[in-house]
């Protein structure tokens, strides 16, 4: 295995490159900001997915309920409350520089919280029960979210809200500002992650991933590990959900804040293509499925879907375990091989 | 004293009576033997008593607390650890990590986020070595033969400390030289650590040997018990094994 020396020097080469790279390709920022965030969620989702084993497909409800907090608070914080004859959808709020940070830091803050808390609640209730049927479980949570979403008058209901311009007078534009801040938070993700799998708890994990009985029969409360570690990935994946909202400028319950069919399967794709249970696959499936779905879309519009459609197939049928996997297990067979033979 | 008391439980998996009317008592420090034909209930009897499903009568007392309501890791935490008559290990990660999960990591819990201290990482070399699988520490538990897991399995249960352990067939499977290693440290572990152990075990010279008292389940009920010599000769427990 690569030491995290090794791996630091990697990362540092790697972050001087993407620190410099806006600067040269302005007009990808955009792009590059949604490289970013796709990495946070793919992260996020190989937490339970990848490294406890539960494949989750509701994660996008975290990813939506921070969008939404934020943008509340981002709204209602410096505001005189809300013009009753006003459509909610309309309101357009202006802010100052110092409005706008504050309320976007709050708000962020404000839409992790939620999400821990619904993460702590939902997984308490689901998260008793064992691999598919959680899997099922989680299947409608995006869905419903979207639904209840749509009804909600004070968030614009179906036809969504808008969050604040980004204050006109500063240096920094709000391209460069996402793409730098969604840049930092990725890596403070990793890192702490990174951390996370080399402790106990990260341990603790794994054993329920690979045999939960074991674990329950050696004194783990599974149950609670399972939920502490859902409640982290909520954390971070409404942290990511308070900026992508910012970045849009535009929340629409089905369409951005609760999307299964992008996000909310893309997040899983990812994480599987690149290998999930480890801590550079979901990494790695971020940056090949963002970049191939974005190439395919400029240069094969119209055939783009069924060109990122094959390239799954592809990495499925060949590397089933994810690339990062597949390299993982001939690792673990030279190991193997080597230690049959020092023993002979 | 009595470090574990079983008395009269019931179990029933619908109609089909598992157990009936089951006690057993396990001196502390001693090794207590189960045997019985297939099916007659001895895995049961096992799942009832560390918790892995409720009992419908009875009641099972351990250090003189009632815990026949408690949870599997409830009653693991209060040292009562069994392990299982196919191997469970945790396959996907290597015999070290095996070992370290194994350490009683809720105990600090708010240590949660920091790797294994040194002590739990000293206490796995020590424990690895004892069972003799130093050598295959890093690889992947998965990848150790039937036997090697058995001992992984052993060796895990001892990282908790445990004051019984409940061993399910701890030879099945086993090839002949190895089970002679593992009945010297099951008695090794007995002696030294003063770890009371409860065994179920199908080969007779094993249990003959190992046990001071055995207990002999068939169809359910508990048909007789004594020293390994009085049961060897015990005409109903030679009968139940033969088929009469």
């Amino acid at each position: 295995m690569i030491t995290n020396n090794k791996q630091n020097m990697l990362i540092w080469i790697g972050l001087a490159i993407s620190a410099v790279v806006p600067l040269l390709l302005p007009n990808y920022i955009t792009v590059l900001t949604y490289i970013w965030v796709m990495i946070i969620l793919a992260l996020t989702w190989d937490m339970l997915g990848g490294q406890t084993g539960y494949t989750s497909f509701g994660n996008i409800l975290f990813f939506g309920v921070g969008m939404y907090v934020s943008a509340v608070v981002q709204r209602d914080m410096f505001s005189s409350g809300l013009d009753r004859f006003e459509r909610v959808s309309e309101i357009v709020v202006n802010l100052n520089a110092s409005e706008y940070f504050v309320s976007l830091a709050v708000g962020t803050l404000a839409g992790a919280i939620v999400a821990v808390i619904l993460a702590v609640i939902l997984g308490s209730g689901i998260l008793g029960m064992r691999g598919h049927y959680f899997a099922i479980c989680t299947l409608g949570l995006g869905h419903a979210a979207a639904e209840i979403a749509s009804g909600i008058d004070y968030i614009g209901a179906g036809s969504g809200m808008v969050t604040p311009i980004y204050p006109g007078e500063l240096a920094l534009s709000k391209e460069a500002f996402y793409y730098y801040a969604f840049m930092l938070f990725a890596i403070v993700t990793f890192f702490l992650f990174r951390k996370i799998y080399q402790s106990q708890f990260g341990l603790a994990l794994n054993a329920i991933r690979d045999n939960e009985n074991k674990a329950e029969s050696m004194g783990i409360h599974t149950t609670q590990y399972k939920i502490a570690g859902w409640s982290i990935a909520a954390f971070f994946l409404a942290i990511a959900g308070a900026g992508v909202g910012n970045v849009i400028g535009f929340i629409d319950p089905v369409e951005i804040a609760f999307s299964g069919p992008t996000f909310g399967v893309w997040m899983i794709v990812m994480a599987i293509l690149g290998g999930k249970g480890t801590i550079w696959g979901p990494v790695l499936g971020a940056v090949i499925l963002y970049s191939a779905k974005e190439t395919f879309w400029t240069y094969l519009l119209g055939w783009d879907k069924v060109a990122l459609g094959l390239l799954i197939v592809i990495i499925v049928v060949y590397f089933p375990k994810g690339i990062l996997g597949y390299f993982k297990e001939r690792k673990q067979l030279s190991n193997s091989i080597l230690s049959q033979k020092g023993e002979g | 004293m009595d470090q574990l008391n079983v008395k009269s439980v019931d179990k029933a998996y619908g109609g089909v009576i598992a157990n009936h009317d089951v006690s057993l008592t396990v001196p502390e420090g001693k090794i207590v033997g189960i045997i019985g034909p297939n099916g007659s209930g001895k895995t049961t009897l096992f799942n009832s008593i560390v918790g892995h499903h409720p009992i419908d009568s009875g009641e099972i007392h351990f250090n003189g607390k009632e815990i026949s309501s408690l949870t599997i890791p409830q009653i693991a935490r209060l040292g009562m650890l069994r392990t299982f008559q196919q191997t469970h290990i945790y396959g996907k990660m290597t015999c070290v990590q095996n070992m370290q999960i194994s350490s009683d990591i809720d105990a600090n819990w708010k240590r949660i986020f920091n790797p294994f201290s040194k002590e739990v990482d000293e206490m796995v070399d020590e424990l690895l070595a004892f069972v003799g699988l130093y050598k295959k520490r890093f690889l992947l538990a998965g990848d150790l033969s039937f036997g090697q897991q058995k001992l992984l399995e052993f060796a895990m249960a001892l990282m908790k400390k445990p004051t019984i352990l409940l061993l399910d067939e701890p030879t099945a499977g086993v090839n002949p030289t190895l089970i002679n290693g593992l009945i010297d440290r099951l008695r090794q572990v007995n002696e030294e650590k003063g770890i009371t152990l409860l065994v179920i075990e199908h080969n007779m010279r094993v249990i003959m040997n190992l046990a001071e008292h055995i207990y002999c389940l068939a169809n359910g009920t508990m048909l007789a018990d004594g020293k390994p010599d009085d049961i060897q000769n015990d005409q109903r427990v030679i009968d139940a094994y033969l088929g009469n």
